[in-house]
């Protein structure tokens, strides 16, 4: 009973503490709404609005017809045509344009002669992803109009075609690739900054030797510092949940239960993580270094920047103690496909014991300062 | 004839337009071959002051000239012929002794040929030469700042500007540095020396005295003890257990203006025309020479009365006879090194116990053993019986705990500080809320509740943390340098608190190196190299370190004393 009370105070003062310090109000409320507008609608990887280069000598139907083709296409907000090839290369060097479609003096003539028009495509390497998949725009619309002439000409269809069709995120809409990885994200970003300083900043101020020489246990000031901070990280979550449901209208196919659960254990694991950077550093400059020292290869490899499949083993293996790495798969999971529960549970799993391993660690680094 | 080497007239500064002003039309002369003295607490605007004679601060109103040069407008040239020490030097405590010394010089601009000269004198005369390879970091406070003080005296500078230079430095270093600073005169150098330690005062050639802002004196130390004349006294022959309540008596009477413990004695100051007031027969006065605290009291209108309403609440501590505080064959050590060696004492229900000794002697290891910051490699450290190793946190819930740096949570309200300190002490709901108001009531902190505790005045703050630490009416108290830095009234108080908690039974720990808070402890223990070289009242130190030249040692002189009689002793 009297360790509830003291835990509890403790706990009203650590968000006491959060609140009243503009500082972290700021943390906990401006990069959370900044960085969720922003990244959903400025950061995709879809290729959009680029402008498209055209360098045609030929005047026939032909080429005309599919330049018209390229120009009334979305994906390219402008088409922008030159003279001479000197124009295009510079253009292109310069970024203006993403890709430069050359049509030789004689498409039109070879194919209305029955023989096959051929076109060169130039494309920015600096951009790799972006030109691949222009090149793919451009390949289907050539493909397209190739197949129409054929048919029109009474020629033969060809004898297979491949049409795809996407599971789980039928238009491959960037955002609902991109919105969930958020929720993971920007939840760590908050929740680690506030609990790495937490304890750095009573070292500075002199008032954790003041916790220590209060009747708490070191167990129970580790438990008065992981709740606030755990609850702060949730309530984010939450937010990004709203939002993308409401506002950005990603669908939600799973269990809201399970993805609290999952979530609950995201953040603890979080806290934990942020708890031992907290208890190692004697400053808060040092706490907030450490902070980013794990947060930024914690983000950049948890297969929201590429591909974690696409990763050396050895280094997958690594990842298997990156919290944001689970919590992905668990999102993507539950938001878009109604993910399974043993398969959500073999995914906390991990989540669970880097959770316990920090906060035990934590808990001891707190005993050790009293030896 | 003296030459003047800085002037400020009429000078006002404030920092926002609704606070009162940080300088409040301050006006002194600065000579050379002087020390001038700028003496007053924290927050009273010596910084500020400093600040301004080196071109870092414009004033709001009036002017500062240094050489004849206004520091406003030739910043740059007066920089040149001004040294400047600030309070926590720029020491670059990752860099050795000698690449600060090298940096700085880079800084001055100082010549390759001169560059030697000038070390070598500078190192011989901070006695530094053996630890040139030695990181900043890790030198003690006072090794620290006669490094500040060389490295500020590069630039062979006209004045000397030091600010704060005996903060954390013990006693030794501080005489060391005073000694240094007054040879440094004799080629026609001006030192202005800032300082919260009243007595540093007496030592200086002029003194400019501020609170608040404001200028309380101007002139030499003399003429302000000269108003003290006859009218302080030292009373002796009150029962050891009986002084405090003694000295509170004495506060409460109209011909009293001021009253402190002086080990056995209590040293009062009588209003200016008062006679001696009537007391108990056993009391004899003997008339004593003023200090400069009696007449900075004196000037800010007397000391507090002596009733503190702490006293009505906090409950009488149960009788016993054994030790509450108890150290038994206390040791630390650090990997090789040893800290803290076989030290013992026992303090019993109601007395005040202080732990003496210089910077890195153990003091503040032993005091950190004891209310559980530390566990001793060997030995136990037992509050009322209770081991703080195998029962710490019911132990803990015996003890206050005040910091030297009053560790309060800033951005919490006072309201807040004060329910969350209840809190970890388990009071319940309704015990919680009686004991906030009565520590408002008591400390006179209702005006105030809302305000972050960051933003209190300094007095309030200390206020505020003592509230915070006996609040759960502790058995034992652990103060660390409680009052050093607060302006006197502030100490006063403080103390009359402190003693009518120990009068209800409660037991007091102390680690200070200010000697006006060691008088205040009825017992000492004087810790040199980790180990206890002395123990006793205060007045049997002073007894056990008179010699031929020193016949009536101050508590300080005492101090340096049986240092030096260990050292000698470990010698041999």
């Amino acid at each position: 009973m009297k360790r509830l009370l003291r835990i509890k105070a403790l706990m009203i003062k650590e968000i006491h503490a959060i609140w009243r310090d503009p500082k972290s109000r700021i943390i906990l409320i401006a990069p959370l709404t900044v960085q969720l507008f922003l990244f959903s609608f400025a950061a995709t990887l879809e290729v959009k609005n680029v402008a498209l280069g055209v360098y045609s000598l030929d005047r026939g139907k032909q080429g005309y017809e599919l330049i018209q083709r390229f120009a009334g296409s979305e994906t390219f907000s402008r088409t922008i045509f030159f003279n001479n090839p000197a124009e295009a290369k510079k253009a292109l060097n310069e970024q203006k344009i993403i890709a430069v479609i050359s049509i030789p003096q004689d498409f039109s003539r070879d194919i209305e002669s029955g023989k096959q028009g051929k076109i060169q495509i130039l494309l920015d390497g600096r951009k790799s992803n972006a030109s691949q998949i222009v090149m793919g725009y451009i390949t289907t619309v050539v493909n397209t109009y190739s197949e129409e002439i054929t048919s029109k000409a009474g020629g033969t269809v060809l004898p297979a075609i491949v049409s795809g069709r996407n599971f789980y995120n039928e238009n491959l809409i960037y955002m609902w690739f991109n919105v969930p990885s958020l929720m993971g994200i920007l939840t760590m970003v908050g929740t680690l900054i506030l609990t790495s300083l937490s304890v750095a900043r009573e070292r500075e101020h002199g008032t954790f030797d003041q916790l220590l020489v209060s009747p708490l246990m070191p167990w129970e000031i580790l438990v008065g510092k992981t709740v606030p901070p755990m609850a702060v990280g949730m309530t984010q979550g939450s937010v990004i949940l709203f939002f993308s449901y409401f506002v950005f209208g990603i669908p939600f196919r799973g269990s809201l239960v399970m993805l609290y659960a999952a979530l609950f254990m995201f953040a603890l694991s979080v806290t934990g993580i942020g708890l031992f950077i907290s208890s190692l550093a004697k400053t808060q400059q040092q706490a907030i270094l450490g902070a980013f020292v794990f947060m930024v290869p914690a983000i950049a490899l948890s297969g929201f920047a590429a591909p974690f499949e696409n990763m050396p083993q050895w280094l997958q293996g690594c990842m298997q103690v990156n919290p944001v790495k689970h919590f992905m798969i668990i999102l993507k999971g539950i938001y878009l496909k109604d993910m399974s529960p043993a398969n959500i549970l073999s995914n906390t799993t991990p989540l669970v014991v880097i959770a316990a391993v920090n906060l035990i660690l934590a808990g001891a680094l707190f005993r050790r300062r009293l030896e | 004839m003296l030459t003047p080497l800085a002037e400020v007239t009429n000078l006002t500064k404030r920092f926002s337009p609704d606070s009162p002003p940080a300088l409040d039309n301050i006006s002194l002369k600065i000579s050379s071959g002087q020390i001038t003295g700028l003496v007053g607490p924290d927050g009273a605007g010596k910084t500020t002051l400093m600040r301004h004679l080196v071109g870092l601060l414009h004033s709001d109103s009036g002017a500062v000239s240094v050489l004849g040069m206004d520091t406003v407008s030739s910043a740059p040239a007066i920089r040149e012929h001004v040294g400047y020490m600030p309070q926590k030097f720029g020491l670059y405590e990752d860099l050795t002794v000698q690449e600060n010394l090298n940096l700085y010089a880079d800084l001055c601009g100082l010549t390759k040929e001169k560059r030697i000269g000038s070390f070598r004198r500078l190192l011989e005369f901070t006695s530094l030469s053996e630890f040139t390879s030695r990181l900043a970091g890790r030198l003690s406070g006072g090794m620290k700042q006669k490094l500040g003080l060389a490295c500020a005296l590069l630039g062979e500078p006209r004045l000397l500007l030091l600010d704060e230079p005996s903060v954390g430095v013990d006693p030794i270093s501080r005489r060391e540095l005073w000694k240094m600073v007054q040879e440094l005169l004799d080629g026609g150098m001006g030192v202005v020396w800032s300082t919260s330690y009243l007595d540093e005062a007496e030592k200086c050639d002029r003194v400019i005295l501020l609170n608040e802002g404001k200028t309380l004196f101007e002139g030499k130390p003399a003429e302000l003890l000269t108003e003290m004349r006859n009218r302080v006294f030292v009373l002796y022959g009150a029962d050891a257990g009986d002084k405090r309540s003694v000295l509170t008596d004495l506060l409460n009477k109209d011909e009293v203006s001021d009253g402190i413990i002086q080990g056995s004695g209590i040293r009062i100051a009588l209003r200016k025309g008062a006679h001696m007031p009537d007391m108990a027969d056993c009391l004899r006065a003997e008339p004593v020479s003023p200090c400069f605290e009696d007449g900075f009291i004196d000037r800010l209108g007397g000391g507090p009365g002596g009733h503190s309403p702490l006293a009505d609440i906090i409950n009488e501590k149960p009788d016993s006879d054994g030790s509450v505080i108890e150290a038994k064959g206390l040791t630390k050590q650090f990997g090789d090194f040893t800290a803290v060696k076989d030290n013992s004492f026992s303090i019993k229900r109601g007395e005040i116990f202080g732990l003496l000794g210089p910077n890195g002697a153990g003091k503040s290891t032993t005091f950190k053993m004891m209310c559980g910051l530390l566990q001793p490699t060997s030995g136990s450290a037992e509050i009322m019986g209770l081991d703080l190793k195998t029962a710490g946190s019911e132990a803990r819930s015996k003890i206050g705990y005040m910091a030297q740096k009053f560790s309060l949570y800033g951005n919490l309200s006072v309201r807040q500080n004060l329910s969350f300190f209840a809190g970890v002490y388990c009071l319940n709901k309704a015990e919680a809320g009686r004991a906030a108001d009565e520590m408002t009531n008591v400390f006179d902190l209702g005006s105030y509740i809302d305000t972050n505790a960051d933003t209190l005045p300094l007095g309030f703050k200390q206020r505020l943390a003592l509230a915070c630490s006996v609040m759960h009416s502790p058995d034992v108290l652990f103060l660390d340098e409680p009052t050093s830095g607060v302006d006197p009234v502030t100490r006063r108080e403080f103390w009359n608190h402190i003693n009518s908690m120990v009068k209800k039974g409660v037991t007091v720990m102390v680690t200070t190196h200010f000697m006006d808070e060691a008088e205040y402890c009825d017992r000492i223990g004087l810790i040199y190299r980790g180990e206890n070289i002395a123990s006793g009242t205060p007045d049997q130190l002073k007894a056990s370190a008179v010699t031929e030249s020193l016949t009536s040692p101050s508590l300080e002189d005492a101090f340096i004393e049986l240092i030096n009689r260990s050292e000698a002793g470990r010698t041999q």
